[in-house]
């Protein structure tokens, strides 16, 4: 049979290999030197669309898949509710099969959608200027460190002990390979004088809320940035970054309107103040005019980016997530003010009518007792492992189990997609133990 | 057909786009007022507006299925439909990465025969597929370089090579990881100057990375040579993989002596770019780099797999595995095509660039005459000596309903215009292609003015750049 994605029958391949002025195929590869030019390759053998789909579904039927179960699992991948406008917005093929918008004329919904993007992001994290994202929040953080690094010319990272351990150890493999270096801060002591940054996470991995106030403060005490990690579901309700003082937010957009898809792909919600603007890695969209005076966008800024200014670019960040910045566009646009603030408290209420219940078993405890959005951690009378495979049985997928950090302790996530019946169930196989 | 409003524009008070569940457990007591925000401004639109604002949007964008995208170095061919479904099975779009590994075999089945194809098809003996793009790829990949020769102890290598005709990426990373660059001069032919790299091959070199076939679409025939002399002076040979798809299925990076290869899986292997991503770049390697290799791995034995992190590895360089749902559509490309199918995929890619090669070159200068690969890089010489410029030419094309080629790279090339057709366009789309930059080159004889004023029939025409990065205007305000 032949293939679906190669149209040209043999008649064109001879008339096109007579226009070439070769006699076979063969001789198109005459450069390639003849002891590597016909390497074997064991692949599977081809199989149909109705074989391999049949095939693939079964295989994705060996995962658990968070439609049949109860999740309460998040500690940086979130369930969350996506509507189907989004599905549908970014289904559409003139955006997803569009390249980078190098030719302006012709992507102007790319642009734009981008540019609605960045204002959203903006507007959600209260920061002055936004670019069009990056790979996922820890790779943003990352970034950001580095930016950091060169805006205030000091080669320290100080890294809340707080934040998502992932998260840490990624800004530590980047920073570490520029050369510059990174340090745990804890957050009743200072933080060295020669620290470019002071990254913090809020609310935190163990989920509670910090005093990002005071954060701020004791970075700019020391001439350092602040760098905000934060949660874009609780800036529906939460006090934004920009407006406490973050010099830099990042987070990650996988929340608005992307599937979990086994963590990736994220979206990198990376804003900062205007100041820091040129230093800023990654795409950026502007609005401007065409040659008659009509409004449109481009890429602009572009003498910070690799395929402008090659070793000395901000960033060698190329291909990103724009389909997933799309995504976020959409979702937002779509639960708009009161949505957001709606699913941002129904996250909200509902984690704290799950910690209520929780903290009253015997046996359980809330970890900390400090504020917090729609993660907390519980410390239990048996090994989290052991409870997460009693919830496993019984259709629900466990907390995090953070017993390395906290005696056995379990981080638990309540988004909106967590019926009450789903929460007194957990609760309920909770107090079996 | 050009949006004049935008969001904010179409917002009014009391509108929502979707509709939510009512809270259905006790409130709570919310946190003191200095923790929580006072306003949030976001547009309030209904979902048929929102709808058919971001339809109207997608109507102003050219994709793959629009029509012809021959841009160089990006390998936009088609992307089969079904590869999007697989992607959304549920199986695999709603699994959360920190789920009990017994729950999610089935992914990281998918993930550990992924990385074995990977490593096949490269002729390497690992792969991570963590990497979020190629740039990322080819951070990773220096990073394995500089642990490489810190774990023997070598702390003189400092400097990378790469060659005047390489990806802006592949310099940019290089700093990333803390190296110093230093360029090879491409001869005549377009091959790496032996002479050139010979002086500089010295062990202050880390490794040489050379992308292969070079981004001027040719088959460095020295490439064994070549990796032999950088192996004799102590460095690794690198590869940033962005045109694999010249001999996916007829060679293998690791016969021609690589030791490490970066992979687009959203150009090679058929998954859609997006508009800019997500991508996927995974980095394969040979033994002496795996041990280093980011984390986490996928392993397998006796049909049970599990997540681990490789012995001396770089650490972490994403928050999670990497793009799964690209890999499920590379996954499935793969097991569609088979061994045979990928040789013909980059049999055709390559046979469409030279039928474009031989047809355009009476119309436009072609700096090597020789047997190209995947893609043909022509000068715009001839025409600029006429006064147009080959973003004018560019600008034209889209009049006539196609995607321009790659301009102004590789940066040797003179009005450098790169082009990559791909395997899955037909003769019929080539020739029409053909016939219009044949037209385009009699208008640069007999109208030039139609070509500095190009493009006249999109959206919007040519836009202020300069304007754009003067003032930059780069949101909008929204106020209560």
């Amino acid at each position: 049979m032949p293939s679906p994605y190669l149209p040209n029958t043999d008649a064109d391949r001879r008339t096109m290999l007579r226009e070439v002025g070769v006699g076979s195929i063969e001789e198109l590869f005459q450069d390639i030197p003849e002891e590597v030019r016909h390497a074997q390759f064991k692949l599977p053998r081809p199989l149909s669309e109705v074989e391999l789909k049949k095939e693939l579904s079964q295989l994705a039927g060996r995962n658990a898949s968070l439609d049949n179960y109860a999740c309460f699992l998040g500690a940086g991948s979130y369930r969350h509710f996506i509507p189907s406008t989004v599905e549908h917005v970014i289904g559409r093929s003139e955006f997803y099969t569009a390249y980078t918008p190098y030719q302006a004329e012709v992507s102007q919904g790319t642009l734009q959608a981008t540019y609605e993007y960045q204002s959203l992001a903006c507007q959600l994290t209260g920061m002055e200027v936004s670019n069009a994202g990056m790979y996922d929040c820890s790779t943003a953080a990352a970034e950001a460190a580095i930016m950091a690094c060169m805006i205030t010319r000091r080669g320290k990272i100080a890294v809340s002990s707080t934040v998502n351990p992932a998260h840490r150890d990624v800004i530590k493999t980047y920073v570490q390979a520029r050369g510059f270096s990174i340090e745990t801060a804890e957050l009743n002591s200072g933080i060295s004088s020669d620290s470019a940054c002071l990254v913090v996470q809020h609310p935190n991995f163990l989920g509670y809320l910090e005093e990002v106030e005071a954060c701020v403060q004791k970075a700019h005490d020391g001439g350092a940035l602040l760098i905000a990690i934060v949660d874009p579901i609780s800036l529906g309700m939460l006090k934004p970054p920009g407006q406490y003082g973050a010099d830099i937010a990042v987070a990650d957009g996988q929340a608005l309107g992307n599937p979990m898809s086994f963590g990736g792909p994220g979206l990198g919600i990376f804003a900062c103040r205007r100041e820091y603007l040129r230093q800023m890695p990654g795409r950026i969209v502007g609005k401007t005019v065409d040659v008659a005076g009509k409004p449109g966008y481009v890429m602009t800024l572009v003498t910070r980016e690799q395929y402008i200014r090659r070793e000395r670019a901000t960033s060698n960040i190329c291909t990103s997530e724009a389909l997933m910045a799309l995504a976020a566009a959409v979702y937002l646009a779509a639960l708009g003010k009161t949505g957001l603030r709606h699913v941002a408290e129904l996250c909200y209420h509902k984690a704290h009518y799950a910690a209520e219940r929780v903290a009253k078993l015997n046996g359980y405890s809330l970890a900390f007792s400090k504020p917090f959005f729609n993660e907390f951690a519980v410390r239990c009378p048996a090994a989290p492992s052991r409870i997460s495979h009693a919830l496993f049985n019984e259709g629900i997928i466990g907390g995090l189990d953070i017993s390395h950090m906290t005696d056995n302790a379990m981080l638990l996530c309540v988004t909106e997609m967590n019926t009450k019946q789903e929460i007194d169930k957990l609760v309920e196989i909770l107090g079996r133990f | 057909m050009s949006h004049h409003y935008l969001l904010p524009d179409i917002s009014q008070p009391g509108k929502i786009g979707c509709s939510l569940p009512a809270l259905d457990v006790p409130p709570a007591e919310l946190p003191p007022r200095e923790l929580l925000r006072q306003e949030l401004e976001l547009p309030e639109v209904s979902e048929v507006e929102l709808v058919r604002y971001f339809t109207a949007l997608s109507k102003l964008n050219y994709g793959v299925d629009t029509g012809f995208y021959p841009l160089g170095s990006c390998t936009m061919k088609y992307n089969p439909k079904w590869h999007e479904d697989i992607a959304r099975l549920a199986g695999f779009a709603s699994i959360h990465p920190l789920q009990p590994e017994e729950s999610v075999q089935g992914a990281l089945q998918l993930m550990f025969e992924l990385q074995e194809y990977l490593a096949e098809i490269t002729g390497m003996d690992a792969t991570s597929l963590v990497p979020i793009a190629g740039a990322h790829g080819e951070f990773a990949g220096l990073l394995l370089v500089r642990a490489y020769h810190q774990h023997r102890g070598d702390r003189v290598r400092k400097k990378i090579l790469l060659t005047d005709s390489s990806h802006g990426t592949n310099p940019a990373s290089a700093v990333m990881c803390g190296f110093e660059i230093d360029v090879v001069a491409s001869d005549s032919e377009g091959n790496v100057d032996m002479k050139n790299l010979e002086s500089m091959m010295n062990d202050e070199v880390a490794a040489l990375t050379l992308t292969m076939p070079t981004t001027l679409g040719l088959f460095d025939p020295q490439i064994l040579e070549i990796s032999r002399l950088v192996h004799e002076r102590g460095g690794l040979l690198g590869a940033d993989g962005a045109n694999l798809n010249a001999f996916l299925g007829r060679v293998k990076f690791g016969e021609l002596g690589y030791d490490y290869v970066q992979l687009n899986l959203h150009k090679s292997f058929s998954t859609p770019h997006g508009g800019g991503g997500p991508g996927s770049g995974p980095v394969c390697v040979k033994e002496n780099l795996s041990d280093f290799l980011p984390s986490p791995l996928v392993t397998g034995s006796n049909g049970t797999y599990k997540l681990m992190s490789p012995a001396k590895s770089i650490g972490r360089v994403a928050s999670f595995y990497g793009n799964f749902s690209v890999m499920c559509k590379a996954y499935a490309y793969i097991r569609s095509l088979g061994a045979e199918g990928l040789k013909e995929a980059s049999e055709n890619a390559v046979l469409n660039a030279n039928y474009l090669k031989e047809k355009l070159k009476p119309y436009y200068h072609l700096p090597y005459d020789r047997t190209c690969m995947h893609e043909v890089v022509f000068s715009g010489r001839w025409q600029k000596a006429k006064g147009v410029h080959t973003v004018d030419i560019a600008k034209r094309l889209l009049d006539y309903g196609l995607h321009p080629p790659t301009v102004y790279f590789p940066l040797i090339v003179d009005e450098a215009l790169m082009i990559e057709p791909t395997e899955t366009e037909s003769k019929q789309t080539l020739d029409a292609f053909v016939e219009a930059m044949k037209e385009i080159a009699r208008e640069v004889e007999e109208n030039p003015e139609i070509l500095h004023t190009a493009p006249h029939n999109t959206p919007v025409r040519r836009l202020d750049d300069v304007r754009a990065a003067r003032n930059p205007d780069l949101r909008w305000q929204m106020r209560s």
